[in-house]
């Protein structure tokens, strides 16, 4: 089947043939890898978008499933290939290693911000329950996001 | 060794010179964050087929037959590969080549490899695997460590003999102490593709920490050539030890010489945890003597660690092991015997801190024991027995002639301020969370103190080097190499040590294949900024020299050779010249240990300390680590940040293993091979880390750097079971802690 | 693969009577996707407006825990934001959770203390089962493959203190090792509740018969509470914990949720 929906801004179909997730389908069919994945069960949030509105792991949404839906992958994020202020804050403090959460993570921030214009140190931390960061201890995220 | 260039070089530099010292961003940083990095599982190509792997239902199994019909019947399905098909030698290894690509006649371990098919896309790929059939006779696996050790099916023993063995201390305790296997867990899985060239020869793009090391057993392997194999760097996500052994590398280059098309696999994570090593489990069995005033007169370790069904690092590790029984402490009667066995439970090899953090847990358990047993503060014991330069490493004798700063570790950190009792009842802040198990009164705080050893670059005799290239080209100049960039910083780093070297701002790191370059070793051991970081140091430096000699200039910068003030020679120029220089940086080298264990067999070490503050629900056992205190000795830190960021996220893989981090083998069979069940710390379970560097320059490395990778694992965990003993009174002898080792008194 | 995207109650039930599997959050039904399971059949549930109605104590099993979290029942609530991670909870919906029937389902043990009942929809009508005639084992309930799980309906009266915790052995996303809720009403009816402890969520009828007969948070009869709920689960020992310790943390955490109602009383 040809699923249509809308993807950072541009309306898209794709060909779905079995039951599979919208990651899979982000990075197989679309071409667009920036949506990592690394568990497949929801337990890394390295495949975050945003769907209609609501952050989501992407592996855990079936694909066929987003039909006339809207959808930001971090491929959708910033203007004009501009970083978006939470990548520019996660770069300068150092909240980047190996890279592989990273996108993850970006995607929740930018929701986070989008919501609620001043987090709170909590506020970003319980935000950012979902997302595994193995490098990094989390701590250089944490300041860059503090300091928006 | 190449004298550190005049910081003068780089006042001249117009704007931002992102030399050493500066905490540079990342070059890699935007793509990551903007999702375009390409990292091996990103990878594709024009008619690009999937790989799937047959794996071993069994721990231990003799195969019968295989039958590769019903998958090749398979619409998609273009090959199906077992051990006969392997062209050259059918065994790999890292350090002894006793794995086979494909099991031939015996799996020895649960998830081995049996078969690999290809096919036209990822799904048909998994459909073929699973209909490969193959019949197995079960056969009785040995998991039981010690029945290994009695049985001496071994990978290797070591014995330690040194001093007095019959001198006795007055003040003795004993324990025994268990680590559970942990797992690297990096975020990406492992991933590749190889493309054949047409000519019988194969490129691999795939997850590694040690390209040439693949290369060679690929290489081995394929009964080909080494110039028709070439190994890339490609993007990596995360390593920690996972990613030194050979994986799948052999099995695409199999695959795309079979069927004369590029082949890519990516590993699922249930896969990933049986396709790569494993921390080693280890039993440890201690027994330190001291005299009244808490001199270590003595000290006896037994180690026993797991290898699993192959040798992966297992000798090595259990030599760091051994090594570092005693700690970043001085004593002149040690007794140690180690092995290392072969079980069939999963293969285990390298992890960050590879066999420090096991014994750290032991003997830092050990000197508070003793510390209760002398009525002493357990600080005081350390200061007194705090290993320096100058002495003598317990263990093996050797004599420390580079700048080890112990002492300075262990009175920075207790001068560390301490946090101000919380009685915050706001769940983020107590154990358990928002979980809401847990209200103040239930919790006691506890503070313990840990500090670790470890050497830095390999050991034992190893060749150890690292080749890097420093060219100036039109772009700028570019620094090659085929160090493995997994996370951690070097591209960062040694970009910062070629910009201060030279003088020119502009300057790009490339991850460079097998034929172009020269090894650089592994991305371990805390080793690259030193190798890797000492090669390009020498590498610019001689290369800046070359230019002003030639042009009798006084300085180089970014707009070209400088004399009296003006430019003499333009970059533009000085770029057309076809300057370049390649360097080979060997560290101090090291010998095999004698039949006691003794000889010089370290290049460098490293020590830091960890003080870990947690609170603890008694009740029901749940743990919050509410901060970890380090001070680490770094030599010189280049980028201060990145080693700040190597801290932190290694505090946290220690507070994994201290509180959750196991993979749970029964029967030789992994039963949580997810992230729903192998639990990695969120950042609600993530400590504020303070971090104090201790800087002595005076190694080897460039301008005195020590490599910070591995430190920040190997005392954190044993610094967080110090505090939760302090705040329970229990014995703990064994990580991870769970909640029912605190709350059923006497649970282990 | 047929896949129908359901936008109202009458498309989603034809699925579901051609043999269509339910799609809602997707957390658990993908989790087996991805490990390879290929269902031929799935309705998608996510755009049924009907099953997103929250209306007084009934609870429409499209509404995702991120709501609950913010909107529930107190102790629902508290449950709620120990679901997965936020990614999880904007996904997940209470109708998933009792349709999966996970013995560590997050919201069960709110619904077996309060004796909800799952309405169950299907062509041939309407009916509602209570949560215990429901949930009939591990994972396995009493809907029938052509019924929908519509919604949750809660009792008209909910008790005036309810209090809900999860031991884990991490802070977020992490499978419950026990979960308990304890609810008080004025009359001093108490009901304890637990997950991750039995087959299906539990109530500990004689915990809660002593229960309601004591109002002191200090007094010393909570010994005994504790020791009936510790004696009334019927937990095992598997990769996640052990049947010793599941069965002491029911015990305290009983202890502790009680305590709160009646401090929270006596207040």
């Amino acid at each position: 089947m040809i699923v249509m929906f809308e993807l950072n801004g541009k309306s898209v179909s794709a060909r779905v043939v079995h039951p599979t997730s919208l990651l899979a389908m982000l990075r197989d069919e679309l071409r667009l890898p920036g949506s990592k994945n690394a568990c497949e069960e929801g337990e890394c949030g390295s495949c975050s978008v945003i769907l209609d509105g609501d952050l989501v792991c992407s592996c855990l949404v079936m694909a066929a499933d987003v039909e006339r839906s809207v959808v930001t992958t971090v491929e959708g994020v910033g203007d004009d290939g501009k970083l978006h202020p939470v990548q520019q804050a996660m770069l300068d403090s150092g909240g980047v290693q190996c890279g592989f959460c990273t996108p993850g993570i970006v995607m929740t921030a930018v929701d986070l911000f989008d919501r609620v214009e001043s987090p709170s140190p909590d506020d970003i931390r319980e935000a950012l329950a979902g997302n595994i960061c193995r490098c990094t201890g989390y701590g250089a995220i944490l300041r860059g996001l503090e300091a928006l | 060794m190449t004298a550190p260039p005049s910081t003068t070089l780089t006042d001249h530099v117009t704007g931002t010179v992102n030399g050493i010292g500066e905490s540079t961003v990342r070059p890699d940083g935007i793509p990551k964050l903007q999702g375009s990095f390409a990292y091996a599982s990103d990878l594709e190509t024009e008619g690009m087929l999937w790989a799937a792997t047959v794996r071993s239902p069994h721990p231990h199994a003799r195969i019968v037959d295989i039958d590769p019909g019903p998958a090749l019947a398979i619409g998609g399905v273009h090959a199906v590969l077992t051990a006969e098909d392997v062209p050259g030698r059918l065994l790999f290894g890292l350090e002894h080549p006793d794995q086979p690509v494909l099991a031939s006649d015996v799996v020895r371990y649960w998830g081995e490899p049996v078969a690999i098919v290809a096919a036209e896309d990822p799904e048909t790929a998994r459909i073929a695997a699973a209909a490969v059939t193959v019949e197995y006779v079960v056969l009785d696996p040995l998991v039981d460590p010690e029945e290994a050790d009695t049985r001496d099916e071994v990978f290797r023993r070591i014995r330690i003999r040194r001093g007095d063995q019959d001198v006795r201390g007055s003040v003795v305790v004993e324990g025994v102490y268990e680590v559970g296997m942990q797992d690297q867990a990096p975020l990406g899985t492992e991933a590749g593709l190889a493309i054949p060239d047409g000519e019988g020869g194969v490129d691999l793009y795939a997850t590694t920490q040690y390209v040439h090391a693949d290369h060679s057993q690929i290489v081995a392997s394929l009964d080909l050539t080494a110039e028709m194999v070439r190994s890339h760097p490609t993007g990596i996500g995360g390593a920690f030890g996972a990613r030194e052994d050979v994986n799948l590398h052999i099995h695409l280059c199999m695959l795309a010489l079979y069927t004369r098309r590029p082949v890519k696999q990516v590993y699922q994570r249930s896969e990933s945890f049986t396709g790569h090593v494993h921390r080693h489990p280890a039993r440890l069995r201690y027994r330190h003597e001291a005299d009244e005033d808490g001199r270590l007169v003595r000290v006896e370790a037994d180690v026993l660690i797991d290898g699993g069904a192959y040798a992966s690092t297992t000798s090595a590790v259990l030599g760091n092991a051994c090594y570092f029984a005693v700690g970043p402490y001085k004593c002149d009667n040690v007794n140690v015997d180690g092995v290392g066995v072969r079980t069939n439970n999963p293969p285990c090899g390298a992890m960050r801190g590879f066999g420090a953090v096991q014994v750290c847990f032991a003997h830092e358990a050990q000197m508070d024991r003793l510390a209760a047993a002398l009525d002493m503060d357990p600080l005081e014991l350390r200061r007194r027995n705090a290993l320096a330069t100058g002495d003598a490493l317990a263990t093996t004798g050797q004599r420390i002639d580079t700048p080890l700063p112990t002492r300075e570790v262990i009175d920075s950190l207790v001068a560390m301020p301490m946090p101000e009792d919380d009685d915050s009842e706001d769940p983020l802040r107590l154990p358990g969370g928002t979980g809401l198990t847990t209200e103040r009164r239930d919790v006691r705080r506890g503070v313990g103190y840990a500090f670790g050893i470890k050497n830095l670059g390999f050991s034992e005799g190893s060749d150890d080097y690292a080749q890097a290239r420093v060219l100036l080209s039109p772009q700028g100049a570019i620094v090659e190499t085929a160090a493995i960039e997994v996370g951690q910083g070097l591209v960062t780093v040694v970009g910062q040590i070629a910009r201060s070297a030279l003088g020119i701002g502009n300057v790009e790191v490339r991850h460079i294949d097998t034929s172009r370059i020269g090894s650089a070793g592994s991305t371990s051991a805390s080793r690259q900024t030193q190798l890797t970081g000492g090669a390009v140091l020498a590498a610019a430096t001689a290369l800046r020299d070359r230019v002003l000699t030639e042009f009798a200039g006084e300085y180089l910068d970014d707009d070209g050779v400088w004399r009296d003030g003006e430019l003499v020679v333009p970059y533009a120029e000085l770029a057309s010249g076809g300057w370049e220089e390649t360097t080979t940086f060997r560290h101090p080298p090291t010998e095999e240990p004698d039949e006691n264990g003794q000889g010089t067999l370290h290049a460098d070490f490293a020590v830091a300390g960890h003080r870990a503050i947690v609170d603890v629900d008694v009740g029901l056992g749940l743990v919050r680590v509410v901060r970890i205190d380090t001070a680490q000795d770094v030599g010189k830190a280049l980028n201060p940040e990145s080693v700040r960021g190597q801290i932190e996220g290694g505090i946290l893989q220690g507070v994994g293993l201290a509180m959750m981090e196991e993979l749970i083998v029964e029967g030789g069979v992994i039963r949580n091979p997810t992230f729903t069940d192998y639990l990695l710390p969120t950042v609600l379970d993530a400590p504020d880390v303070e971090a104090l560097l201790i800087e002595q320059e005076g190694s080897w490395g460039p301008h005195g750097a020590k490599g910070v990778g591995e430190p920040p694992t190997i005392s954190s965990t044993a610094a967080v079971a110090a505090a939760i003993r302090e705040a329970t009174g229990l014995a703990l002898p064994r990580v991870p802690i769970r909640p029912e080792h605190v709350a059923l008194e006497g649970g282990v | 693969m047929d896949f129908v995207v359901a936008t109202d109650l009458e498309e989603a039930l034809d699925a579901l009577g051609r043999g269509a599997l339910p799609l809602a959050g997707g957390t658990d039904l993908m989790v087996g996707v991805n490990a390879g399971q290929r269902p031929d059949n799935v309705v998608a549930l996510r755009r049924v407006r009907e099953l997103r109605q929250r209306n007084g104590q009934r609870i429409g099993a499209g509404v995702t825990w991120r709501v609950i979290e913010d909107e529930g029942p107190r102790a629902l609530a508290q449950a709620a934001r120990t679901v997965g991670s936020p990614q999880i909870r904007n996904a997940g919906t209470l109708g998933g959770n009792v349709g999966t029937a996970s013995p560590a389902g997050d919201g069960l043990p709110f619904l077996a203390a309060v004796d909800a009942e799952i309405e169950l929809t299907s062509r041939e009508g309407v009916r509602t089962l209570r949560w215990d005639e429901f949930f009939t084992g591990v994972k396995e309930t009493a809907r029938r493959t052509d019924e929908l799980i519509t919604a949750v309906v809660l009792p008209a009266a909910l008790p005036g203190r309810q209090e809900f915790a999860k031991i884990g052995v991490r802070n977020a996303m992490v499978i419950a090792t026990v979960a308990c809720v304890v609810t008080r009403a004025d009359d001093g009816t108490t009901t304890v509740a637990l997950g991750s402890v039995a087959p299906t969520p539990i109530r500990i009828p004689e915990a809660e018969e002593l229960a309601k007969t004591l109002s002191d948070p200090g007094s010393a009869a909570l010994d005994e509470f504790q020791h009936l709920v510790a004696a009334g689960v019927r937990p095992i020992t598997d990769h996640r914990s052990t049947e010793e310790y599941r069965r002491h943390g029911a015990g305290v955490l009983a202890r502790r949720l009680l305590t709160r109602c009646l401090r929270e009383g006596a207040a």
